[in-house]
């Protein structure tokens, strides 16, 4: 054995002997290694992550607390229910300040309205002429709104919030009632209006 | 930013600075409602959804990763959107750009800990989300996140600032500002974007058809001179530095090329080191001044060949109601008396 490989093989292992006083564990070698790719494959259990694995295990009650997003389809809506009419009782103390009577001419954005102007050179984008999708209303009224107080609706009072301002847009009848069902089938009228600009690898 | 009181923005003052760093404490802000303080012991990233394993991390857990640090610009896609109005509006580089700031980011790789909770073939999108009063989302595709995203703990050395995403933020290199979500408290592995309101209502792309792009992520190719720029006065006549910053979601600046005649001429400035991708570039060039009146102009090239475009050749295609991603080469007119002053040419 030559002196450099000698000294080759001392310094791995001085380095080696360092790593384990340091009590580093390195999985991505241990996964690796000739043995496990020689394992005989009878099923194909998670790989082990690379990383130092210090995520803390969460309980599904823990997330449905706090996942609050509503999927286009209708993922995640909630039980309960809301109409215009109850909706325009809620606007009325909690949204009108803000926003107008019966969700224009206020201070903050318009929300009712402007169907037709998109192609015009001064587009309104509103509820009714812009978003394209129902769910994303009673997403952000629930998670976001009113500015003050934000998550402090209740879901029925969101429904109803979100029904009375499909309704004012003329989406939706005056009785219509909004619950997790009937919400994501309502037919947006710009819900045809956007394309994507990427297209994720599938 | 006129709006709902406390969802303004600050900017960063481009003119009054120079090299690639944004300092913290003049790192612009953009926020969709108000700045949250968070007590850091408790503030909790959970990632859930499509995944085998979720899990929570807590700021000190995230402190034992493997960090990683990588100097990246973050613009707002409302940057400059002053400039589409049909009069030049009259001020400094910051006002019109300054939605615009760079800054070495330390974080953990966000591939790490998708790696960790075993992300199902299906799950193709993740939804960020913030723990500020409007709990602002954004989906982001699997793609990117895997490619270069890191949850940042850390701003140029220093533990991020409340208005800044503290205790940990998203930095998604190169994309719209508003997608490196602040005070990050939630990733949601989803097969499809989620259709947030800031991916929908607000940060889409009308177009003169009426219909409107979404996900229209990446920053194009800009520059800017910072000096001289609008509102600062010349000295009078002889020789300055010109300078300025460029930048590319693509990359790497290739080239930037200035004029001091309204773009009939362009000469190459020099690149300060590092140019490094998706970071702000210095360029530099002497110019003397004649004392007569001058145009100057930047023109940025990124390493795809992408070039900045003229702004009758960017509006060309997007007509009036257009209002993000504005990156037209910027033109500031120098008079015989030494004002700057913001034009179209």
């Amino acid at each position: 054995m030559s002196m450099s490989s000698r000294r080759a093989r001392l310094v791995c292992a001085v380095t080696t002997a360092a790593l384990v006083m340091l009590g580093i564990a390195h999985a991505a070698q241990t996964s690796s290694s000739p043995q496990a790719a020689s394992a005989p494959r009878t099923s194909t259990p998670p790989p082990t992550p690379k990383g130092p694995s210090l995520g803390v295990a969460v309980s599904a009650a823990e997330i449905a607390a706090m996942d609050v997003s509503i999927g286009p389809d209708g993922a995640g809506l909630p039980p309960g229910s809301g109409t215009p009419k109850q909706g325009a009782e809620v606007y009325a103390t909690k949204c009108l300040a803000c926003h107008g009577p019966e969700g224009a001419n206020g201070i903050n954005d318009r929300l009712v309205g402007g169907q037709g102007t998109l192609t015009s050179a001064a587009p309104v984008k509103t509820i009714g002429s812009y978003w394209p999708y129902a769910t994303t209303v009673f997403d952000y009224v629930r998670r976001a709104m009113p500015y003050p107080a934000p998550h402090s609706l209740s879901d029925p009072e969101a429904y109803a919030v979100t029904a009375y301002l499909l309704h004012l847009n003329g989406i939706i009848g005056a009785d219509d009632v909004m619950d997790a069902t009937s919400l994501p089938k309502v037919k947006m009228p710009n819900r045809g209006g956007f394309s994507s600009a990427i297209q994720p690898k599938r | 930013m006129p709006g709902t009181t406390g969802s303004g923005s600050s900017r960063t003052p481009l003119e009054f600075l120079e090299g690639m760093i944004t300092p913290n404490s003049l790192h612009f802000e953009r926020h969709h409602s108000g700045v949250p303080d968070i007590p850091p012991a408790e503030h909790r990233l959970v990632i859930h959804g499509l995944v085998r394993r979720p899990l929570t991390f807590d700021l000190e857990t995230l402190t034992r990763y493997p960090l990683i640090s990588r100097i990246q610009f973050i613009e707002c896609s409302g940057n400059s959107t002053a400039l589409y109005a049909p009069q030049p509006p009259q001020a400094g580089a910051g006002a019109l750009h300054g939605l615009l700031s760079c800054a070495e980011w330390t974080g953990v790789p966000l591939g790490t800990l998708l790696d960790e909770v075993g992300v199902h073939r299906d799950g193709k999108w993740l939804l960020a989300e913030g723990a500020d009063a409007a709990a602002m989302s954004r989906s982001i595709p699997m793609d990117k996140a895997l490619d270069d995203v890191m949850i940042a703990i850390y701003q140029n050395g220093e533990r991020l600032r409340p208005e800044n995403g503290y205790p940990m933020r998203l930095v998604v290199p190169g994309w719209e500002g508003n997608t490196n979500v602040k005070w990050l408290r939630r990733l949601k592995i989803t097969a499809d974007p989620l259709m947030a309101k800031d991916e929908t209502s607000k940060y889409t792309d009308l177009l003169p058809n009426g219909t409107a792009l979404q996900f229209t992520f990446p920053m194009a190719v800009k520059s800017v001179i910072t000096s001289p720029s609008g509102g600062l006065q010349m000295q009078g006549a002889g020789l300055y530095q010109i300078s300025g910053i460029a930048w590319s979601s693509a990359g790497r600046i290739r080239r930037v090329e200035v004029s001091a005649d309204g773009g009939k001429s362009w000469a190459p400035a020099a690149l300060s080191a590092p140019v490094l991708p998706k970071a702000l570039t210095r360029f530099r060039m002497a110019w003397r001044w004649n004392g007569g009146p001058a145009v100057l102009m930047s023109r940025a090239i990124d390493e795809t060949g992408a070039i900045q475009p003229a702004r009758d050749a960017l509006l060309g295609t997007r007509g009036a109601a257009y209002r993000y991603h504005y990156h037209a080469i910027q033109s500031w007119a120098v008079a015989a008396s030494g004002e700057v002053r913001n034009v179209y040419v």
